[in-house]
């Protein structure tokens, strides 16, 4: 029984003269994310993508990995049978006999795009139910909240027939709105805030500040991990690995030690918008949430933006750990997170940090770093490493 | 004299390349993969790299691999630590009659704890009978256990159906799967295999012995067997031995590149055997089989198995009388299938590598010829 998966765009739908290049946006990612898995190709109808391959493959494996795919609202497995009454019969049967059999009630939903089959949807249905109950005699119809809802379409080239949908990652596809910076520290919010704006379409490049030997390789490695992680939804990620250890040298010695942490983030968020400009970023993304630590309350987020030009992005701004940690564990990045290495943010930090930092003081506890040079030699010793999902470190 | 060795399922020769790959994480890259230090990261990043070789092979996450000391420590802890998680809610254990060892032996010793275990028959086809199966499986069934390939006669067990009928049964039942002698010779995906729980045995695919793994699905929980450190998620504490997971590594990298050449090469050994068989009078096979093309148990009535593989042993020709774990006893699968009991008594399991040749096979035919007119014939 020939076999293919179908994709429906939730939000790709609506976008007008846009359309197909949001769905070409989808179909590349599709195929990247699909990769070794073995040779497909899409087809685009309506608000559907029919990915079909060759020979033998691991279906599962292949919806699972296109679940993660933005842009795509549901998925699901379908049979493709011709366009005739008794064949859509005996496949619906056959194709869906297991999930029947687990099953204590269903419905049939029949949707025929091709009007010049002989029979309409509402005959489809009834002719198909009263089939499928003689089968399957233990099941009952239940039209409100049926176990298994067995789908028929009837399209132009040929009858498809699912059972139960999978809820796709939704959004629009990674690559339709631009590339963001994403401060990449290695705690839980920062990965999480990537992936959300991802989902918004933003393909990522992402800074990491190493400040050996305060912070270890450990965290380093951690940090590509956590990149690796996220590739399946965000596709590659440009990581930068900025030498940071001259910087918080510099601050611990001439600054007072409660702006330690603000001034900290702000030089990371000066770095990270020139990575940006270089790059080709329209924003940055951050993890942070107001009120979270210190660092994080109003006036201390506006003390670090104040000098930025570019927009930054804080998806999970107005979310509580909680909220943060369940997105964190859907996305699986989660355990690699609370792996416990020192990472960036916890280097010298201040026992009685300023919590409502005022900006003009900010200012007047760094006059003594020597901004310019600072920056310039972390940018000279930052890396650049490409990380995908078959990236081995 | 020439040595030839086709007991390959009670272990294999470690390839010299795999050997070398542990040396020299042994010499050079010794560091504790816990460690903090450079040396640590080093370690830990071969270990992972290990993992990852296996994991690609099984078609799931490295982290759902954990290193274990062998096949029998998987299997334990796959059996005891399920139960020891879940035994408040279910207690209902279940397997075939042929079954390895190391897990007949868990399953017993659950059952003097108090568990209710029930072992199903086995088919002719040298693996448990999907119907009785089934039957055995209810709402209370915590966990099942059945290898891929009988370790004795090579049965390929429909683990995918077992696993689909039981958890259309009962949702919570776990599977559990012993695939020392299927991994590295046929394609295995735990996916496609439905299953929640895979045991794994490197020296068994030309890595040395003392490395295994189980795989345990995302999601499943369950007990270690041994306290006292956070090693593999506190699963398998202990400082993981990096020189072997290695070897393990590389070698299941090496084999699956050549998993469809070499089948092809067991296929065109068992027709060659099955060939040899039929020109020797009284020799049988006891699974005529093709699944598992690898491993041709056959039988010489008249003849004591102990006392073939002695003569045969003597000649430089290696072959076992079962499986190697039973010790001389009895087969307990061939007994399962209900074979009669000279064909039990007079068993030889010739198990094939990739490096086996014709010659070999042609060379233990004459070798056992020889045995057949030496031997005096028991009278059992």
């Amino acid at each position: 029984m020939k076999e293919v998966i179908l994709l429906k765009s939730g939000e790709i739908a609506l976008k007008g003269l846009n359309r197909s290049s949001f769905e070409d946006k989808m179909i590349s990612n599709c195929r990247r994310a699909l990769g070794d898995l073995g040779k497909f190709s899409f087809t685009k109808a309506q608000s559907t993508t029919y990915v079909s391959w060759q020979g033998d493959i691991e279906v599962d494996k292949a919806v699972e990995r296109l679940s993660r795919v933005f842009g795509i609202a549901a998925l699901c497995k379908a049979c493709v049978v011709p366009k005739d009454y008794s064949a859509i019969e005996e496949a619906a049967a056959a194709y869906l006999a297991d999930e029947l059999q687990a099953a204590r009630t269903f419905k049939v939903l029949a949707k025929r795009a091709d009007k010049k089959f002989p029979m309409n949807s509402p005959q489809i249905c009834i002719e198909l139910g009263g089939f499928l109950l003689e089968r399957f005699p233990h099941l009952k119809v239940d039209v409100e909240n049926p176990e298994v809802l067995v789908t028929v379409e009837v399209r132009d080239f040929a009858a498809y027939i699912h059972g139960r949908q999978l809820p796709g990652a939704g959004g629009i596809p990674v690559g339709s709105s631009g590339r963001g910076m994403l401060l990449l520290s290695g705690g839980i919010d920062s990965p999480v805030a990537g992936v959300m704006m991802a989902k918004r379409g933003l393909e990522l490049s992402a800074a990491h500040f190493f400040s050996p030997p305060y912070t270890s390789e450990r965290a380093l490695h951690k940090v590509k991990q956590l990149s690796r992680k996220m590739t399946p939804y965000c596709g590659e990620i440009r990581l930068h690995v900025v030498p940071f250890t001259e910087i918080s040298e510099a601050i611990r010695e001439s600054c007072p030690q409660e702006y330690a942490t603000i001034i900290m983030r702000r030089y990371m968020m000066q770095i990270a918008e020139l990575l940006a400009h270089r790059t080709g970023c329209a924003a940055l993304i951050t993890g942070e949430s107001v009120g979270q630590v210190a660092s994080q309350t109003m006036a201390s987020l506006q003390c670090t933006g104040a000098r930025l030009t570019l927009p930054v992005m804080r998806p999970v701004i107005g979310m509580d750990k909680e909220e943060i940690i369940r997105i964190a564990r859907r996305v699986d990045t989660f355990e690699l997170s609370v792996q416990p290495y020192d990472d960036c943010c916890t280097v010298f930090t201040p026992k009685r940090p300023k919590i409502n930092p005022e900006l003009g003081a900010v200012e007047r506890a760094e006059e003594k770093l020597d901004r310019e040079t600072l920056i310039q030699s972390a940018l000279d010793g930052t890396q650049l490493e490409s990380v995908r999902s078959d990236t081995v470190f | 004299m020439r040595e030839v060795y086709l007991d390959n399922c009670a272990t294999t020769r470690t390839d010299p390349d795999i050997a070398a790959a542990a040396l020299e994480a042994m010499i050079t890259d010794y560091g504790n993969p816990s460690s903090l230090h450079r040396k640590g990261l080093e370690a830990q990043l071969l270990l992972e790299r290990a993992r990852e070789q296996i994991a690609t092979v099984l078609s799931c996450q490295p982290e759902e691999v954990y290193f274990t000391r062998g096949g029998t420590e998987a299997n334990n802890l796959a059996i005891l630590g399920a139960y020891s998680a879940h035994r408040r809610r279910a207690t209902h254990l279940v397997a075939g009659q042929g079954e390895h060892a190391s897990v007949l032996g868990p399953l017993k010793h659950l059952g003097e704890q108090g568990a209710e275990v029930a072992l199903t028959p086995l088919l002719a086809e040298g693996h448990p009978d999907p119907q009785e199966m089934s039957a055995a499986v209810g709402e209370g069934t915590l966990l099942i256990s059945c290898a891929l390939v009988n370790s004795e006669v090579g049965g390929l067990a429909p683990i995918g159906e077992f696993a689909r009928t039981a958890k259309a049964k009962s949702g919570r039942v776990l599977i559990h799967c012993d695939a020392v002698q299927a991994f590295g010779k046929i394609p295995i995906s735990v996916d496609k295999l439905g299953v929640d729980m895979l045991s794994l045995s490197g020296h068994k695919l030309h890595a040395p012995k003392g490395i295994g793994a189980l795989y345990i699905r995302k999601g499943v929980r369950i007990h270690p067997l041994m306290h006292g450190g956070q090693q593999q998620r506190g699963l398998c504490p202990g400082t993981e031995s990096v020189p072997l997971a290695v070897a393990f590594g590389a070698a299941i990298e090496k084999i699956t590149c050549d998993i469809n050449r070499n089948f092809e090469n067991y296929q065109r050994l068992r027709k060659f055997f099955l060939k040899k068989i039929e020109n020797f009078p009284g020799l049988c096979i006891n699974l005529a089989s093709e699944t598992t093309p690898y491993i041709c148990s056959t039988s010489l009535p008249g003849y004591k198995s102990e006392t073939l593989v002695h003569f045969l042993a003597e000649r430089g020709m290696y072959v076992s009388g079962g499986s190697a774990c039973a010790k001389g006893k009895d087969s307990h699968v061939l007994t399962a299938m209900g074979l009669p009991r000279e064909r039990i008594q007079s068993a030889l399991r010739v198990s094939f590598c990739k490096d086996t040749t014709e010659q070999d096979i042609d060379l233990f035919f004459q070798t056992l010829a020889q045995a057949a007119a030496c031997i005096a014939r028991s009278r059992a």
